[in-house]
This record gives C-alpha cells, sequence and structure tokens, in this order.
C-alpha cells in the first residue's frame, strides 16, 4: 500500500499547501474566459466570412468580390498555419502597448483562429440547403437577407451544430497554447505548480480532469440542442 | 467496382508488408551495429571508469546525457544547431574525463530538473542554483560559479529604479519559471511584486520588457548582459548592488555519489588550473 500512501501525497502535494488549488481555480478562470469570448468573436467572425463567401458566388458586385477574395485570404493564411505561431506574432507585432489586457489578446488571437474554422462549417452548412429554398424564398418576396436569415440559416444550423460543437469543444483545449506568453491559464498554472512540486504529473492529471470536464459539459449541452432542433424533424 | 476496391486493398496490404519487411531488417541491422558499438564503448568506459569515473555509471552506456536549456546565454546557447556554453564545456569535460560521448538534450529548464531526478539524464548543466527545496531531490556538485542576479528594466522607461527587493513591490515581474530569480521573487520574504510573469524563453520576456507589459526581469548578469547587447539599447542592467548572489552547481540524481565525486573532481581540475576562467571569458562576448 506504499504506492497508493506516495500517489496521495503527491496529489496532496499538488492541491493543499501553499493553497494551490486556488492556482488551478485562477487558471480555469482565464481558460474560460478566453474560451468563451473566443468563441463569440468566432462565430461572428465566422458567420460574416460565411456569408460572404457564399454570397459573392454569381453576384456582380465588385465589393463583395473582393470581399471575397480578402475572406479567402484570411482562411487560407489562418488555416496554414500553427495556432502557437499565430499567437506569438499577434501578441508580439500587434499588441504591443502596454497596457494589453491577456484576456483581450488570447480572445483576439483564439477568435480569429476559430472563425476561419467556424466560417468552413457554417459555408458547408448554407451549401447543404438546397438551391431551391433560396429560389423559393426570393419568389415569394423575400429579398436575400431575409431569405438567409428565416430560411436558409436555421436549416444549416440544423446540420452543423455537431461540427460547430466540435470546433468549440477544440477552442476550450486549443487555449491551453496562451501559456507560451506567459498567460496564466490553466495549462500554465498546473505547469507552474508542477515547478514547484518537483512532482510534474500530478498537477498535469489534475488540469486534464478538468479539462475533460468542461468539454463534457459542453458535449451534454450540444447534446441538448441537438434534440431539441431534431424536434421539428418528421421523417 | 468491388473487385477493383479489392485489388487496391490487395496493393495497399502488399506494399505495407514489403514495407515492414524492409524496414524491419533495416532495424535488425542497426540493432546489430549499435549492440557492437554499446560492447565496444562500454569495453573503453569500463576500462576507463576503474581509472577515472569510479564506478560510475550513465543512463545510456557509452555516453554522458546532459539536459540543458540553450536560452541563457553565454552558459549555455545555440551556434546553428549545436549548443554551445560554459556550462558545455564544463560537461564536455566531465565526459572527457570518463571517456565517454557527451550528448546534449535541449530542453525546458523546469523539464530538464525533472529530467534528471526521473533518470533520463545524466546531470543538469544549466546554471542551476543550489535551493535547499531543490537539494531535498537532487543533488548538487560543488559551486562552480558565483552569479550574481540583476534588475533588467527598459532604457527609455526604467520602470523599476533600485537594485533591492523593496523596490519591486507592486511592480510586474518577468522571470523564467522555476528559475532562481523565480524562487526568490516569489518568496515574500524577499519582494512583494505585483505580478510575477513566469516565462519559458527569456526572448519572450524581453519581448515584453521592450513593448512595456513587464516592468522588469530579474536574472542572471551574464545572460542579462548579452540580451541587453542584442536589444540594441532599449534595455538595460539597473546600477548599484546585485540583487542577489547566487551559485551555480551541476545537478544529478539523488544518490547517484560516483557521478558527483567525478563532477566534483573536474570542477577542481578546471578551478585550479584557471581553465574555468578562460572558458567563462570565451564565451561572454558582450562587455
Amino acid at each position: 500500500m506504499d504506492w497508493l500512501k506516495a500517489l496521495y501525497e503527491s496529489f496532496y502535494n499538488a492541491l493543499i499547501p501553499e493553497q494551490r488549488y486556488l492556482a488551478y481555480l485562477s487558471g480555469l478562470k482565464m481558460t474560460l474566459l478566453i474560451a468563451a469570448f473566443a468563441v463569440l468573436l468566432g462565430t461572428v467572425i465566422g458567420v460574416v466570412v460565411a456569408m460572404v463567401k457564399v454570397g459573392s458566388k454569381g453576384t456582380k458586385s465588385r465589393i463583395l468580390k473582393i470581399l471575397a477574395k480578402f475572406c479567402g485570404f484570411y482562411t487560407t493564411i489562418i488555416r496554414g498555419t500553427p495556432i502557437i505561431l499565430q499567437v506569438i506574432i499577434i501578441y508580439n507585432l500587434v499588441f504591443t502597448s502596454p497596457n494589453t489586457s491577456r484576456v483581450l489578446v488570447g480572445t483576439i488571437c483564439f477568435g480569429i483562429n476559430s472563425g476561419a474554422y467556424v466560417s468552413e462549417i457554417i459555408r458547408a452548412g448554407i451549401e447543404s440547403v438546397a438551391k431551391g429554398q433560396m429560389e423559393a424564398g426570393r419568389s415569394l418576396g423575400f429579398n436575400y437577407i431575409q431569405t438567409m436569415w428565416q430560411i436558409i440559416l436555421p436549416q444549416a444550423i440544423k446540420n452543423i451544430l455537431p461540427a460547430l460543437g466540435n470546433e468549440f469543444i477544440v477552442m476550450v483545449k486549443e487555449t491551453a497554447v496562451i501559456s507560451v506568453i506567459a498567460v496564466n491559464d490553466l495549462m500554465k498554472m498546473a505547469q507552474y505548480v508542477g515547478s514547484r512540486t518537483w512532482d510534474t504529473i500530478p498537477p498535469l492529471v489534475i488540469a486534464g480532469m478538468i479539462y475533460l470536464i468542461i468539454t463534457m459539459i459542453l458535449n451534454k449541452i450540444m447534446g441538448y440542442f441537438e434534440r431539441r432542433l431534431a424536434q421539428g424533424d418528421h421523417h | 467496382m468491388k473487385k477493383l476496391l479489392a485489388a487496391a486493398l490487395a496493393g495497399v496490404m502488399a506494399f505495407a508488408l514489403i514495407g515492414c519487411g524492409s524496414s524491419k531488417e533495416e532495424t535488425t541491422a542497426a540493432a546489430d551495429t549499435t549492440a557492437a558499438a554499446s560492447t565496444t564503448a562500454a569495453d573503453t568506459t569500463a576500462v576507463d571508469t576503474t581509472a577515472a569515473g569510479g564506478g560510475a555509471t550513465t543512463v545510456v552506456e557509452g555516453k554522458l546525457i546532459v539536459g540543458t536549456e540553450a536560452g541563457f546565454a553565454p552558459y549555455e546557447y545555440l551556434v546553428g544547431n549545436q549548443v554551445a556554453g560554459v556550462d558545455m564545456d564544463i560537461a564536455q569535460a566531465i565526459a572527457d574525463k570518463m571517456g565517454l560521448e557527451l550528448e546534449i538534450q535541449n530542453m525546458d529548464f523546469d523539464g530538464a530538473l525533472i529530467a534528471v531526478q526521473q533518470g533520463k539524464v545524466d546531470l543538469v548543466a544549466a546554471g542551476v542554483s543550489v535551493d535547499e527545496t531543490r537539494a531535498k531531490v537532487m543533488d548538487f556538485s560543488t559551486n562552480y560559479v558565483d552569479s550574481t542576479e540583476v534588475i533588467v528594466v527598459n532604457a527609455a522607461a526604467p520602470a523599476v529604479t533600485e537594485s533591492s527587493g523593496d523596490a519591486l513591490a507592486d511592480k510586474t515581474v518577468g522571470v523564467q519559471q522555476g528559475n532562481i530569480a523565480d524562487l526568490w521573487v516569489s518568496n515574500p520574504e524577499n519582494a512583494a511584486p505585483g505580478e510575477i510573469m513566469r516565462y519559458t524563453k527569456f526572448a519572450q520576456a524581453s519581448e515584453d520588457l521592450k513593448n512595456g507589459k513587464i516592468d522588469c526581469i530579474v536574472m542572471d548578469e551574464l545572460p542579462a548582459k548579452e540580451l541587453v547587447e542584442s536589444s540594441g539599447g532599449t534595455l538595460v542592467i539597473l546600477e548599484g548592488e546585485p540583487l542577489f548572489i547566487d551559485q551555480y552547481a551541476i545537478a544529478v540524481q539523488k544518490g547517484n555519489d560516483q557521478l558527483l565525486a567525478v563532477i566534483n573532481e573536474v570542477i577542481k581540475d578546471l578551478q585550479d588550473s584557471g581553465r574555468m576562467d578562460e572558458i567563462i571569458a570565451s564565451h561572454s562576448t558582450a562587455q
């Protein structure tokens, strides 16, 4: 039973002395703040970019065409480079102001990153809705935006909800990358505790369990919404 | 369609099998040569260790594996893809003494200190300061250098004006996580900083200091000089008394007394012969 005692002691050391549990809590708060705002920003960017991309198809508007080019460039860059690199570059090149809030930097970095993926998910969702729906809406006198908002998007969202939920879950985990710019998120705090107890594994296991709990809760919420949206199905 | 698929699958499997076969051959061949190499190496080490090593064994036979963090010039830094520096020269001297091949593993500073406890590396030479809590979980050699810890500030707008623990009160202080400066500023008896930013790389800390995101960095004087020099005048070291003095030693796994004895002997030789000063001078480019 010695090993059990040793195990208990290492986890005790990783949690109790010097009020270390507070370190995880403050890290968790930072992670949740960044993830929540990043998901919001990412969704907004994603919807706008997807609209521009879909809307630019078959249009003669030059502004929309240029915007679509720009959006294509944005998704290519963001999806084609590692997020850790994006974080370091954005933090050191764009946010050089001394009073930069680190939650803001995290939100913007991850929001911009998430936006690229969300935009592709939404675009796929919009394109999955039969073309006839748009044509029907327009011939009934709805304008483009109205048709999109009231007819196409509600159907698209139902199709893409699993993919979107997945993206949100990925985002929560990805925020661990922010520790490279010394932001005290959950991952950083776990490493910090490890650097004090000289026993790295227990704090990482604790942080891992916290991440797992968050993603499981998110999974449950997503499952609930999927069931709600499926209620309208009659086939 | 199904037939085509089956044929394609069979092709892939056959290819995979061939792939396995050849790689297996290669691995056995490689294993043979390594086995042969390690026996010869073991033979030589056996001879050498009886002569000089005092029966010290290493993690991998024939090799002395050193863990370090190559972002701490002049103690350790990268030249091309090779780690060089004061600590690496000392490690080389130890390897020479024991007749072993030196293998340097570049990792995070706190990671290196864990690796030596777990016996993944033979020793850590990374400007490791002797510290009570560390001494409980690893063994230290004799000190080989006295290091002075200083405060680095932004030259244009120095947020800290005096080199003392009191002057750090309510400031945002940058340190390397797990480094002695981190432990020192984290101790309320020494200082009461407003916030401690714990970086893994000094490069990021210096970037933040240039942009005024942090008020100062607490670090060793020699790497601080390199940092200041490379900043092109945007960063300066605070004049005056050093913040605190600290001693560097080489860390080995707890209880590895034989290796420790060899290391201490090498350090003594280097210090007595004046080689240590030469090594330090040869790596210090900043004035």
